[in-house]
């Protein structure tokens, strides 16, 4: 019976060897076994997207995985975003536009919107709505977020 | 909420899995992405005794054209599906459905394999495997079958896949020249589970298949509409209003969405779009 296990990853660019139940899932892991406590949970079902993290270089949502599932994988998580993801500039344009207001989905959100900029798309606001799809903001009405990533894109594209 | 107490085993070949899945008392459920069995855990609607992670099994990836067909293993990734030359060149229908299964983050993880395993009646693979008339390849300590999909799906995620199966590949026949697909499908949010929607396949001799998805127990054909349909060249407004006219021959059920009568008339529309679509081509 494996009821636990021992997992190794790296999280935000540091090792972690862990014990965990093979029933804790990745969410839970990353808050309350690492403290990690910028990864949201909303709905642990898939659709509310606030838990979205990176995955081996994807975005994945960490309440539909089990932390089992991430050994030997590289996590990147809020606390990660300015230095291994380079997105300081798309945070202060999230600050600038006001594209959050209680922040909840902010994390998710701005996992999704780094992967859609870092897959080289344009600053397309259909395209963008199509790419946040899955994160669900019940404050900023979603103009101000699809503005912060295509002015982020632009000004890359300008520099 | 959390998902209940199992035991996990992550085996490395198919046969590991197999020699698992015939063993009754660990009452093993197989887990691929996760992305619809995750849930269905968290609402405890499935409690396994054993967890058999399928994702290091590295005879279940890849995608392999053969000479008439594509062979894609259960365990490829909605992700590498969309990115694939292959799939662009030789199954246009899977890449014109794609972008609507699911979000960017699911399709990162979900599978074609836990997609047909699963066989959820609003899903749009299913409906792709039933117009372009695809395989399951299924595999247990018997030997291996290959059933065609069309008498695959059987209701409510429910499939001839037995509880000592796996689904190791899905074949599906490779484009020919001059054949037409068409798709569309009406979701409340883009990438959710649709409301109704529909796959069409024209071959070349004018042959027409046309399934719909979201709107009965599983994925359905419409023969009705296919027989009107066939051997039409021009799809023209009258032939597109008989073929809508035609839609009575599925058993149409509600959900959490719309009613019966509400699903015939969301799959009349979105039929319409399809054809109108596939013409302006
Ligand atoms: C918010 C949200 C929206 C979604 N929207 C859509 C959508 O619009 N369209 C859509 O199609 N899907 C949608 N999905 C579901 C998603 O596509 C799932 O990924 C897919 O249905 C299951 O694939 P999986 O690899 O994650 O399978 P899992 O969740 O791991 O497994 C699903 C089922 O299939 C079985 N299974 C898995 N692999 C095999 C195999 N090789 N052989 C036999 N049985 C197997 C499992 O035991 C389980 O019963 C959505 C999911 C979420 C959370
Ligand atoms: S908490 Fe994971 S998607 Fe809502
Ligand atoms: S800022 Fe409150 S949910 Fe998005």
């Amino acid at each position: 019976m494996n009821k636990t296990a021992q997992i190794e990853l790296i999280v935000n660019g540091e090792k972690y060897f862990e014990n965990v139940p093979v029933r804790m899932n990745l969410a839970d892991f990353l808050r309350n076994k690492l403290g990690l406590t910028g990864t949201h949970v909303g709905c642990e079902h898939g659709v509310c997207g606030a838990c979205t993290i990176f995955l081996d270089g994807v975005t994945a949502r960490s309440c539909l995985t089990l932390a089992v599932q991430a050994d030997e994988t590289e996590i990147t998580t809020i606390e990660g975003y300015e230095t291994d993801k380079n997105a300081s500039d798309l945070i202060k344009n999230f600050h600038k536009r006001n594209a959050l207001q209680c922040g909840y989905c902010t994390p998710g959100m701005l996992a999704s919107s780094i992967e859609y900029i870092e897959q080289g798309n344009p600053p397309d606001r259909k395209k963008v709505k199509e790419h946040i799809s899955g994160n669900y903001c019940r404050c900023t009405g979603y103009q101000a977020i699809v503005d912060a990533i295509c002015t982020t894109i632009q000004e890359r594209q300008s520099r | 909420m959390k998902a209940p107490d199992f035991s996990y085993e992550k085996p490395t070949t198919i046969s590991d899995v197999l020699a698992l899945l015939a063993n009754n008392e660990l009452e093993c459920q197989l887990l691929a992405g996760g992305q619809s069995l995750m849930p269905m855990m968290n609402f405890r609607m499935a409690s396994p005794g054993t967890l058999v992670d399928i994702s290091n099994v590295s005879e279940l990836s890849g995608i392999n054209e053969r000479d008439e067909t594509i062979e894609i293993g259960a365990m490829v990734r909605y992700r590498e599906l969309e990115l694939s030359e292959i799939i662009k060149a030789h199954c246009p229908l899977v890449a014109m459905v794609l972008p609507y299964v699911a979000h960017a983050a699911i399709r990162n993880r979900g599978t074609i394999g836990g997609s047909i395993g699963l066989s959820d009646p609003a899903a749009e693979l299913p409906a792709v495997l039933l117009v372009l008339d695809g395989k399951i390849e299924i595999t247990s300590e018997k030997g291996i079958r290959l059933e065609p999909a069309r008498t695959f799906f059987k209701g409510i995620y429910e499939t001839s896949c037995e509880p000592d199966e796996l689904i190791t590949k899905i074949i599906l026949p490779k484009k020919h020249l001059k054949q037409k697909f068409g798709f569309h499908e009406i979701a409340r949010r883009h990438g959710d589970y649709a409301m109704a929607g529909v796959c069409i396949a024209q071959d070349i001799d004018l042959k027409v298949r046309v399934a719909f998805f979201g709107v009965a127990d599983r994925a359905v054909r419409s023969i009705a509409v296919e027989k009107l349909l066939s051997g039409n060249s021009d799809l023209s407004e009258q032939l597109i209003k008989d073929a809508q006219n035609a839609l009575n021959d599925i058993e149409f059920e509600g959900d959490m969405n719309a009613g019966p009568e509400a699903k015939q008339h969301i799959a009349k529309v979105v039929l319409e779009r399809a054809l109108k679509e596939m013409k302006n081509e």
